[in-house]
């Protein structure tokens, strides 16, 4: 019994950091994400639990009733339907950035990217190349849509493998078990990778722009803190950093 | 209803499990006679895929496979192309992964065998080959088909190796439980539903052939 106040006192440990904020985001703010967290705590002290996946995933797992306090999502229509369906609040709602969706090949690899761009994917070297799963995850679906912009669908698409979101796409790259990828511009730049390969950027012309945005959820329990939270996102500090993982930002604010 | 995911998760259980049969008897059989001292050493090995996480096997099985590991390389010399993302490479992630559930029931039986009936074989002159091919085996029957149908069933129900290496292709790596996954992810409840309580049915049956198998005749309570 000895070990009863000791275990109380844990407990109570834990009720102390309630106040921290839980946010699901989109894979491809895998390595931009936690760097904004890391300037917000050091900078105010609240804790922020992040949670990462395809965009998809995590509007269902919200709709099935996930605790998340808000939700980044690599395109607008999943916050608008989680706000039709009166799980996110609407004047929360908000664009911070636009995501860009690149072809990247190891370094090992002997294309000449700036010549050949989205060509390089017809090379027989290229027997594997990896997106992100179209059904959940935006950047997926945006990379589908390129390879029917470029009239090259039909060529690769046996030679197509699909992560189940954008960062197990790029891993699938990274790792050489696929020669290319479509990925993000965000993981291409992140630290992990920026030094093993290189990159092609697609035309925003391509695909439907990948409007990032974020939202508070209407269970939310810290609406104070995850709404202060999302005002720092609009902040030059936040706005240089998501520049600075390749997101351009928003032109219009709302 | 995903068919065609069906079909491909029973081929891949249906050739891994057949596979076990042949790999797991002279594991078994070497677990079950050896007298080396450090043996509990690879019985330990044997039985890591029961508890490691699905990732870890995953995580090296990808990595092992992968196009910048020597056997990777070698196997894209021989056959042109990778073995991650092909069905192949996942039924090299399911031998693994099933291993123990084939070999631990062999080899339970094997030492189930009364050693008397052994001693008799040898006396009459049978060399310890003959002797377990036709004692040890026959007589072990029930665990042979315990093996057989828990890897079959475990290799059916196999989803975190599968999510790692095998790149969600149709009709060649989307097994039963990715398309259930990616069912439920798109919320597709009713599809997902039909898909699961099929595999339930389907592994509630092969559960059933292996505790039906065995039971004992009769069993004897404390209170008599």
């Amino acid at each position: 019994m000895t070990k009863l106040p000791a275990l109380l006192l844990l407990f109570a440990g834990a009720f102390a950091t309630a106040q921290e904020i839980t946010v699901a985001a989109a894979a491809d703010m895998s390595a931009a994400l936690p760097e904004l967290v890391a300037a917000y705590t050091k900078k105010t002290g609240q804790r922020v639990k992040l949670s990462f996946g395809a965009s998809g995933n995590l509007t269902n797992q919200i709709q099935n009733g996930a605790p998340f306090d808000i939700f980044f999502s690599a395109d607008e229509q999943y916050p608008q339907q989680l706000i039709s369906e009166g799980l996110g609040l609407k004047d929360t709602l908000y664009r911070y950035a636009i995501g860009r969706l690149v072809l990247w090949l190891p370094n090992d690899s002997p294309l000449d990217l700036s010549k050949l761009g989205i060509q390089a994917l017809l090379d027989p070297s290229v027997k594997k190349i990896s997106i992100a799963n179209p059904a959940t995850a935006p950047y997926g679906r945006a990379a589908e849509a390129t390879l029917r912009h470029f009239g090259i669908y039909n060529q690769v698409s046996s030679r197509l493998v699909v992560g189940e979101n954008i960062s197990q796409a790029a891993q699938f790259v990274e790792s050489g078990n696929a020669q290319a990828g479509l990925i993000a511009l965000s993981h291409a730049l992140a630290p992990a990778m920026k030094d093993k390969g290189r990159y092609w950027t697609v035309p925003l012309d391509a695909y439907p722009t990948l409007n990032q945005a974020a939202v508070m959820l209407s269970k939310s329990k810290e609406q104070d803190a995850a709404r202060k939270f999302l005002e720092f996102l609009r902040s030059p500090d936040a706005a240089s950093l998501l520049t600075s993982y390749g997101f351009s930002l928003p032109a219009e604010k709302h | 209803m995903n068919w065609e995911a069906f079909g491909l998760t029973v081929r891949l259980a249906a050739i891994v499990s057949t596979l076990l049969i042949a790999i797991g008897i002279p594991i078994a059989y070497w677990l079950t006679y050896s007298r080396w001292r450090w043996k509990f050493l690879v019985e330990a090995a044997v039985a890591l895929p029961i508890v490691l996480p699905p990732t870890v096997l995953g995580f090296y099985v990808l990595v092992a496979l992968g196009s910048r590991s020597p056997l990777g390389r070698w196997w894209e010399s021989v056959t042109g192309h990778t073995l991650a993302f092909t069905f192949e490479g996942l039924v090299i992630g399911s031998l693994l992964y099933s291993l123990p559930f084939a070999v631990q029931p062999f080899a339970t039986s094997f030492g189930a065998v009364d050693p008397s009936l052994l001693r008799a074989s040898a006396s009459l002159g049978h060399s310890p080959l003959q002797t377990f091919r036709r004692i040890v085996l026959p007589l072990s029957k029930a665990g042979l088909v315990t093996g057989f149908a828990l890897s079959f069933a475990h290799t059916l129900g196999e989803f975190g190796v599968v999510l790692m290496v095998g790149g969600n292709i149709p009709g060649v790596t989307r097994t039963i439980s990715i398309d259930i996954y990616d069912q439920v992810q798109t919320a597709n409840y009713s599809s997902a539903n039909h898909t699961a309580l099929l595999l339930l049915i389907v592994s509630f049956l092969l559960l059933s052939i292996v505790y039906g198998l065995n039971r004992r005749p009769w069993v004897v309570g404390p209170w008599r």
